[in-house]
């Protein structure tokens, strides 16, 4: 039938599909019922606004002065506590005139956990770069060598004990992860029924307890005479309980590695190590990328804990800075405020980042 | 002369404002015609067939299915599919019940069958695809193959005058590819009217009326299975029939 | 003619053969293990001696001396260890089970909110996601009970609704009926309205397989259990009396109240875990594949007959495990009423071992509690798991 065919060329359609008015027409005013919620939706927001800007901006103070803002108690913000009091919050107990040392260590761990998130750095040298910021940052806040005056552990506070305990914790627990996730699916009973006990014990507990075992049950377990930090005894409790999450999270990476790999890999004369080392895990590891982020937030907010068993990290410091401080106790509310924007940021950022890598991890793998 | 059952005039749909997906199609169906539609991924041919049942919409021309313009009208929109069956790439069966349920599941609750009736139906439309004795199974327990039979006995439930199908072997083993040819080539034969997007040419010969090609929206050419495939007129039919003939 | 199966091969006692390995290698992991067992004991046990910190759990037993903020059961001073505990475990369970139940209808509403053809709605489940997630539990609780304590008026110049709700500082209070048999007859009402309404379903499914014709399966039962809620309240002598909170000098009293500890606890948990259980059911949604709703459409299903037969029930298999992880986190987090004063089973352990020093009972003690409720929440999410799961080859 066709002998001719003339080929249309595409043109664009009689009435828009897209545009903003289009949009703003379909997703806010769809239909009576969805009109009537962005209506009242809109109201609530136009009667809240006014009063709320003009408590956090217009009438706030945002000097440090106790006098203005007890004047203003009511009508305005006190931001002026912030203004006060940020030095204490955020660095803690650490000697006044030292605090560029926790700024500096603190700038440099972030800025080290920021360039292990670019895919670049993902090289061999990263381990040592590692060890590097490590030593760095444990020498400018314990001091005594190089001519920094010596600061005590039970000193240290605010966000560089944040930071500290999450990373150092995420990072000792990882190789303990591994193995007791392999561990669990090996096929030995005692070995595995050992690591099961280890993992439904730890999540079956909250991490109040686990901070409470460490804090006060593990003096005890030391040999007559020995005594631990309390730092270190917070960060064994915090990487044990990381631990257990983390080797539940690898274990569904494992689980998720097609049996035909290890066949093939058994086929090849490859030893169990070998294979784990060099065909299972890097598989593994890598699709769970997403999940231990998400771990790593739930770590982060989880150091917050730490302030029940008297080590102040940043809401601890908080409360050690107003509590004792008549003059600006009233307005806690603003510094909470403060830290709350704080975690926020930390937070939402590793987030968003998590979501990426997801992308990242599935773009690769489709065709 | 037969009636048309399915009418295209003038049908043009765009994506977004950018992507002109279906571009002036003009098509006539009439009652109990075969028809195979090919062509490059991309061509819109999915897109042709899901506008039949309101799958896709429209913004330019009309759609007419036995007789109700296919319009936003919502009551126009379940008159037509109760007499549009259609046939996934994926299957879509519902995992979460057995065969039997899936079957009876739209004869009950649209077609306000009892259930007594509805399963009598449904045994009759599993023997028709020959897979009767997997009623009680759950859908994932099935091959691919048997999962797309069942697919098409819940299309044929409600006794539809026209069945799509879309890609129906493509995510099937090539072991199973067969046993839903036969299972359509049955059906063919039986005074259905179908419209069929798929890959399989030795399907097109032997039980198409017609087979249509297209390309980037439009319908390029079509005609009966023997002179289409000896003889096809347009350069871009040739081109594309020799890349899909060549194994 | 078949062959029996053969015996098992006979064990070649060599470092070769992979079972021997595995014994020697299971031998040493549980020499490790018990060694370091047994190293930890006996450590403890030599500091605890040179300490002069007794050990053993006679101290349940013992004269409290303390007392405690609120209770379910009556508690005083002279009561023992134990019963402070078990006052502490059921002051757990208030908060957890009242906490699960607001938080999964707050979750469940935040969670399809997600998917509202309205871009505010949707903007707002969004945010108030990710606000109540980036931002740990311990600070939203401490800022829940300072606005208890700082932002509300004393108990003088309670806020107040109609006379009838009253908050401040002192806390929530609200009209609660006065026990009366007569609401012992409304609850058997009520009950025999249920198994009514319960039967009716079933007639009415038996029906529509017989007939075809569907009809409202909610009226009728939801009719028949408040009818006969009230018929019984009726019969019962039509109770009426009502204890109204009164605003007193110092104090708002009478009614049915919540501390302000409880109230910081009780928001600050169901806001949070709402986050997440929006997230879970959000995911639980998307996961069912787009088809289904395209194959059910295409058979002239309606949009709530899909969501209902189609996407509900796959949903709920994808929601449920998660969502109980969160009721489990839920729980764990309650114990973070420590820091706020409300007198939870960690807090009045707490106080024990401060009190008698028998630091290890204690906090074993905690880990029992808060062990159990997991591991038989576990056990039941499996087994619920099992039944329900999607059968496949």
């Amino acid at each position: 039938m066709a002998d001719t065919f003339t080929p249309i060329a595409p043109r664009p359609p009689p009435v828009n599909t897209e545009g903003l008015v289009l949009w703003l027409k379909r997703n806010l005013f769809g239909d009576w019922k969805s009109s009537l919620t962005t209506v009242l939706l809109v109201g609530l927001v136009l009667y809240l606004l006014p009063s709320l800007a003009q408590w956090g901006l217009f009438q706030a103070v945002f000097g440090a002065n106790a006098d203005a803002c007890q004047a203003a108690r009511g009508t305005g913000a006190c931001w002026g506590v912030v203004t006060e009091k940020w030095r204490v919050i955020i660095f803690g107990r650490y000697p006044y005139e030292q605090q560029w040392r926790p700024e500096l260590a603190t700038i440099v761990m972030v800025l080290a956990l920021v360039l292990s998130c670019v895919r670049w750095f993902w090289k061999p040298w990263l381990a040592l770069m590692w060890a590097v910021v490590l030593a760095v940052f444990f020498t400018l806040m314990g001091g005594g060598v190089l001519g920094l005056q010596p600061v005590r552990t039970d000193l240290w506070g605010g966000l560089p004990l944040t930071v500290m305990l999450a990373t150092l914790s995420i990072f000792l627990a990882f190789p303990i992860a591994v193995l007791v996730a392999l561990g669990r699916r090996s096929q030995l009973p005692a070995i595995r029924t050992a690591c099961v006990i280890y993992i439904e014990l730890i999540r079956g507990v909250p991490l109040i307890s686990v901070l409470f075992m460490a804090s006060f049950m593990f003096p005890l377990f030391m040999p007559q005479g020995m005594s631990i930090d309390v730092l270190v005894r917070v960060l064994v409790g915090i990487t044990l309980f990381a631990a257990a999450y983390m080797a539940e999270i690898v274990r569904g990476g494992l689980q998720a590695i097609p049996k035909g790999q290890l066949e093939a890999a058994d086929t090849l004369g490859l030893s169990y190590w070998q294979t784990q080392r060099k065909i299972v895990l890097p598989q593994a590891l890598a699709m769970v990328v997403p999940s231990m982020m998400n771990n790593f937030i739930s770590i982060f907010k989880d150091t917050s804990l730490v302030t029940i068993v008297s080590l102040y990290e940043l809401t601890g410091a908080l409360g050690l800075a107003l509590n004792s401080d008549v003059e600006w106790r009233p307005f806690k509310i603003e510094a909470y405020l403060f830290i709350t924007a704080i975690y926020f940021a930390f937070c939402f950022a590793m987030s968003r980042y998590s979501l990426w890598v997801e992308k990242q991890v599935s773009v690769s793998r489709t065709r | 002369m037969t009636e048309s059952i399915v009418r295209f005039d003038k049908v043009n749909k765009w994506y977004g404002n950018d992507f002109h997906v279906l571009r002036d199609i003009d098509l006539d169906v009439a009652k109990g015609e075969r028809i195979v539609i090919c062509g490059p991924s991309g061509s819109g041919k999915s897109t042709l067939i899901r506008c039949v049942n309101a799958l896709e919409e429209y913004q330019q021309g009309l759609v007419t299915v036995d007789g109700i313009a296919l319009t936003d009208d919502v009551k126009a929109v379940e008159q037509v599919r109760k007499q549009v069956g259609m046939v996934f790439q994926q299957f879509n069966l519902f995992p979460h019940l057995t065969v039997l349920e899936n079957l009876t599941l739209a004869p009950m609750w649209v077609g306000h069958l009892p259930k007594k009736e509805a399963e009598e139906r449904a045994m009759t439309q599993l023997k028709r695809v020959r897979i009767s004795e997997q009623a009680r199974k759950y859908p994932l327990q099935l091959s691919g193959g048997q999962q797309q039979r069942v697919a098409i006995a819940r299309a044929l439930c409600l006794t539809p005058k026209i069945m799509l199908f879309d890609e129906p072997t493509s995510a099937l083993d090539p072991e199973m590819i067969n046993e839903v040819l036969d299972v359509m080539i049955e059906l063919a034969g039986q005074g259905i009217t179908m419209l069929c997007v798929t890959h399989e040419m030795g399907f097109a010969r032997s039980v198409a009326d017609r087979v249509i090609f297209m390309d980037q929206g439009q319908i390029v050419e079509q005609n009966a299975p023997e002179a289409f495939f000896a003889n096809p007129q347009n350069e871009r039919t040739r081109d594309f029939l020799s890349k899909i003939i060549a194994h | 003619m078949s062959a029996s199966a053969p015996k098992k091969k006979p064990i070649e006692w060599s470092w070769r053969s992979r079972v021997v390995r595995g014994w020697v290698y299971q031998a040493v992991a549980l020499l490790l293990i018990g060694g370091a067992v047994w190293f930890l004991a006996h450590n403890t046990q030599e500091n605890m001696r040179v300490r002069g910190i007794q050990s053993g759990f006679d101290f349940l037993w013992q004269a409290a001396g303390f007392d405690i903020g609120e209770t379910m059961i009556a508690f005083d001073p002279s009561q023992s260890y134990g019963r402070a505990l078990w006052v502490g475990v059921l002051n757990t369970l208030r908060v957890a089970v009242v906490g699960i139940i607001l938080t999964t209808i707050l979750g469940v509403l935040m969670g399809i909110g997600r998917f509202s053809h309205n871009a505010l709605v949707r903007g707002l489940c969004y945010g108030y996601v990710e606000l109540f997630r980036n931002v740990p539990i311990l600070l939203q609780l401490l800022m829940w009970y300072l606005f208890f304590v700082e932002v509300l008026p004393a108990p003088q110049a309670a806020w107040n609704v109609g006379d009838l709700f009253y908050l401040s500082k002192g806390g929530f209070s609200m009209p609660s009926p006065v026990w009366a048999p007569g609401y012992a007859w409304m609850g058997l009402g009520a009950l025999l309205g249920l198994v009514g309404g319960v039967a009716y379903r079933r007639w009415a499914q038996r029906e529509f397989e017989r007939t075809g014709q569907d009809r409202n399966r909610w009226a009728v039962p939801l009719l028949a259990i408040v009818g006969l809620a009230l018929a019984g309240w009726a019969a019962g002598g039509a109770p009426r009396e009502w204890s109204r909170p009164e605003q007193l000098a110092f104090m708002v009293e009478g009614g049915i109240s919540a501390t302000p500890e409880f109230m910081a606890v009780l928001i600050g948990l169901v806001m949070y875990t709402g986050a997440f259980i929006a997230e879970v059911v959000r995911g639980g949604i998307q996961s069912v594949s787009h088809g289904q709703t395209e194959a059910a459409s295409a058979l002239g299903l309606s949009r709530r007959q899909t969501m209902r037969m189609v996407i509900l029930p796959q949903a709920l298999r994808v929601i449920i495990p998660p969502l109980t992880n969160q009721y489990l986190n839920l729980t764990k987090n309650s114990s973070l009423a420590v820091a706020i004063g409300y007198p939870d089973v960690v807090s009045i352990a707490n106080t024990t071992l401060n009190q008698t020093g028998r630091a290890v009972e204690c906090i074993a003690i905690i880990m029992l509690v808060y062990l159990s409720t997991s591991l038989s929440t576990s056990a039941l999410m499996n087994w619920y798991n099992k039944r329900v799961a999607i059968k496949e080859r």
